[in-house]
């Protein structure tokens, strides 16, 4: 038992690293809320205060009363009645009360619905918290993105009656998209909703996959527009869990037991408009998907950070041939790779999110400038981070989410045969994970997600907003470094670009050139850590010495102008041979 | 399913809380030579069974509505685990600090704080059944005493029914139900369930509360302000106070620091686990 917060200072220095100043002081509006609210921050310092309190809450009962049922979560799973409700495991209902009573359930919500008004950025860091004890747990409590989605987009009306009771834990939400033939094409949902003649609105259809279906409030992506077969034709409405509402199939998957993933029957569901109709999916979806991409960051981060934990204890007190195994070369690389790999996930997870605090502050400040002089200065930062958000957020969920699932598979490889076992949690880590990498957008859907603003050369933008506020003049021999690698990115672009076969030989090789800019965007971010506290210079040391090699010769492979994997496919990967 | 039935208005409970040492951090340097425990070498904390006493108060006043009042004796440092309890839910929050009560035995102590109870008319008072410093168990059911109230110790669940609580205790074997009248004091063990985490919105407010000698002898605007009492504020007779109303005389304290001799290798299977088992029985450690 321990606190998951104190015991990792690595989470307060990644914080402190980054520098939330602006971020609060945009979000408190200039600090505002003082005079409003007993419990708001009268400064940027004090804001920070804040948030480091709210986390060490987040450790403790994440680390101290949730993590010891995770186990137990995972073997029993939740169970589905036979009136189509769920009932939770013990540990995840005490999770939810638990998470809810402390308020972190309403982390990003504004004071007046109830919630902490705390940035992006502490979302992630509870995310990564919660997802080390069980990361089950955080597609519950990483459903956030319901309550703010609302509060982005809901009526006044609709906001005061759901959110309040989503930041205490009254409520559960979740996000009703999939359907058994829309997965990744969202387009083509058949759910449907209409409005009576008293403009009631009601829903019908099957939904698949949906993590949490059985929560209290479902915001559901359905056709209110009859006839149409495309995007424009589907809008949000909320659901709340009602007799017409029955779970009729709960999945067994590889891992992640303790998140109810429901296949449920809309029959006449009573609903509420959300927002205007027709935007559903074009907007609210969008930014809904967002954020939950963000969230699997985080996750990443945190299965990452409990699977090298448990790796390096065991490996330090594990002996062998008279020695304890942690004393050998290649554990001792392997171990290495893992930790730098985790704090790498854990950089670039929450620069991304600091950049997500950034967009939406700047954007409220806009609004709320516009027509004075300083407003364009505004807009234009406020469009330099939606430019780097939609790289940056593909890139956090694709590099932590491959690192979680390779970190976790090192763990297994140190506790050897124990590790198989279900004597220790390693193997929960690795099954955990591999989801990770699939739902919420694949990995290759998040390197298409992230090829546009690799191709537009935005690392390099990045990299020197990385460097901005901070002084890293004692890191230029680093800084040249990473300016070599980012180059060298800039030059493989150039060829992919110029490469007759175009757009497949573009498709083929956009993962090297995602790769490399994420290499050289972490070298950065690494520098700024390192510049902040000195003890980061051997992770910075051995991210460059050890990781850009592999980056050089992935970036040759795209400048090689092979693609026999796509001229060649049928001689290289047969066809499977089906027996007469 | 909770059968409670409470009454118009609640109840208003007082909750005694000590700040004491962290005794599963001791080592060596735990104890001065003169044998009196060395504050500084270990971290201050709640008292663990004084926070399932702060919970029990705070699910009577969730169920049936009230209010809840946290006291506590010691030096001003103290003052963090008033704002820890504000912090959870207490409504309100008195340090008792004084000179005169340095040097209190757990009879001084309980007179002390049975005068602080006294002066807020509550009626339930729930305190820790023992303190992890001395483990005496004896502050609680002494303060009951002196306040005339029914003392209902080793508390595990509590339900309220008008005038009266209906309360399981811990029994060793079992468990006991009683039916008391109010007003009654109540010690409870850790069977109670572990105190509700802290709600971030009161951390971020109840972080600046602060008692005046925390302050520049200034109390803070409005609930921020913890209640600062002196022994003569809540009316205590000075020669039963501090080391002249305590007639304990502690003769001699040994300092015994369990020492690590040889280990023994437990093979992680079935064999190992049965021949570890059996051991442990054969020297009646457990069974």
């Amino acid at each position: 038992m321990a606190n998951f917060y104190i015991d990792n200072p690595d989470i307060a220095k990644t914080i402190d690293a980054l520098d939330l100043g602006e971020v609060a002081t945009l979000l408190e509006q200039d600090f505002k809320f003082a005079k409003e609210y007993d419990m708001a921050p009268t400064s940027a310092e004090d804001a920070i205060d804040n948030y480091k309190r709210a986390l060490d809450v987040c450790g403790d009962v994440v680390g101290n009363r949730i993590a010891p049922t995770a186990e137990e979560t995972d073997r029993v799973g939740n169970i589905l009645n036979e009136d189509g409700t769920v009932t939770y495991t013990p540990g995840i209902k005490l999770a939810i009360e638990l998470l809810g009573r402390s308020r972190l359930s309403g982390c990003t919500i504004p004071y007046y619905l109830g919630g902490l008004n705390m940035p992006c950025t502490i979302l992630t860091a509870c995310n990564e918290i919660v997802s080390r004890a069980d990361a089950a747990l955080m597609n519950i409590f990483g459903l956030q993105g319901i309550a703010e989605t609302i509060n982005a987009f809901a009526s006044e009306e609709i906001k005061k009656e759901y959110v309040p009771k989503l930041c205490d834990g009254t409520y559960t939400g979740a996000m009703v998209l999939t359907e058994p033939d829309a997965g990744s094409d969202l387009q083509s949902v058949k759910t449907s909703a209409y409005q009576d003649e008293n403009g009631n609105w009601f829903v019908n259809g099957v939904k698949r996959f949906i993590t949490n279906g059985c929560g209290d409030v479902l915001l559901v992506l359905a056709r209110t527009e009859p006839g149409t077969t495309n995007g424009a034709g589907l809008s949000c409405l909320l659901v709340e869990r009602c007799p017409q509402v029955k779970i009729r199939r709960l999945e067994h998957k590889l891992g992640i037991n303790g998140s109810p993933t429901c296949e449920m029957v809309f029959n006449n569901a009573p609903a509420k408009l959300v927002g205007q109709r027709k935007r559903g999916l074009i907007t609210y979806v969008m930014a809904l998907m967002n954020g939950a991409r963000v969230g699997i960051s985080a996750q990443g981060t945190g299965i990452g950070e409990a699977a090298y934990r448990a790796a390096r204890d065991y490996a330090a007190a594990r002996k062998q041939f008279g020695v304890t195994i942690d004393t050998f070369p290649a554990l001792r690389e392997l171990m290495c790779d893992m930790s730098v790999d985790v704090q790498a996930a854990r950089l670039l997870a929450y620069y991304g999110s600091k950049s997500v605090d950034l967009e939406n502050g700047l954007t409220r400040k806009f609004e709320s400038l516009k027509g004075t002089p300083e407003a364009m200065e505004v807009r234009k930062r406020m469009k330099v981070y939606a430019g780097f958000n939609k790289m940056l957020t593909p890139m956090a969920k694709y590099y932590a989410s491959e690192m979680s699932t390779r970190v976790s598979n090192g763990a297994v490889a140190v506790l050897g045969g124990s590790g198989y076992m279900k004597d220790y949690p390693v193997e929960r880590y690795l099954r955990d994970a591999r989801i990770t990498s699939i739902y919420e957008g694949t990995s290759q859907l998040q390197v298409v997600a992230a090829i546009a603003g690799v191709t537009a050369g935005l690392y390099n933008d990045v990299v020197a907003d990385v460097y901005n506020g901070i002084d890293t003049s004692a890191f230029e021999a680093e800084k040249a470094e990473i300016a070599k690698l980012a180059a060298e990115v800039d030059s493989a672009v150039a060829y992919v670009k110029a490469h007759p076969e175009g757009k497949a030989y573009h498709d083929l090789h956009a993962r090297q050139l995602v790769d490399g800019a994420i290499a050289a965007i972490v070298g950065a971010l690494f520098v700024r850590f390192a510049a902040k506290f000195e003890e980061k210079k051997p992770a910075l040391a051995y991210w460059l010495a050890t990781k850009f090699p592999t980056a050089y010769a992935e970036l040759a492979k795209a400048k090689s102008g092979y693609m026999a994997s796509v001229t060649d496919f049928e001689k290289i990967a047969p066809a499977v041979v089906q027996e007469d | 399913m909770t059968t409670t039935k409470g009454r118009p208005g609640g109840y208003n409970s007082v909750v005694c809380i000590k700040q004491v040492p962290d005794t599963k951090k001791v080592t060596g340097q735990a104890m001065k030579a003169d044998g009196t425990i060395n504050r500084a070498a270990l971290p201050a904390i709640f008292n663990p069974e004084d926070r399932n006493a702060l919970e029990a108060a705070l699910k009577v006043k969730e169920e049936c509505g009230g209010t809840v009042t946290v006291v506590t004796m010691g030096l001003p440092k103290a003052c963090d685990i008033l704002r820890t309890a504000l912090m959870c839910g207490a409504d309100k929050a008195y340090l008792l600090t004084d000179r005169a009560a340095a040097g209190s035995d757990t009879l001084a102590t309980s007179y002390i704080l049975s005068q602080a109870v006294r002066s807020l008319k509550p009626d339930l008072v729930f305190c820790g059944r023992q303190a992890i410093d001395g483990d005496t168990a004896q502050v609680g059911p002494q303060i009951a005493e002196k306040l005339d109230f029914a003392a209902i110790t080793y508390l595990e669940g509590i339900e309220m029914d008008g005038d009266y609580a209906i309360a399981t205790r811990d029994i060793g074997t079992g468990v006991e139900r009683d039916r008391v009248k109010l007003p009654a004091l109540f010690t409870v063990t850790d069977r109670f369930g572990e105190l509700r985490p802290m709600d971030v919105r009161r951390v971020m407010k109840y972080k600046r509360a602060k008692a005046p000698v925390e302050n520049g002898g200034v109390a803070p605007e409005g609930d921020l302000a913890i209640g600062q009492l002196s022994c003569a504020d809540v009316g205590c007779e000075p020669e039963r106070c501090g080391f002249a109303g305590s007639p304990t005389n502690v003769n001699k304290i040994v300092s015994v620091v369990l020492a690590g001799g040889e280990f023994k290798e437990v093979a992680p299977t079935d064999e190992g686990v049965a021949g570890l088992v059996s051991e442990l029985m054969a020297d009646h450690t457990i069974g």
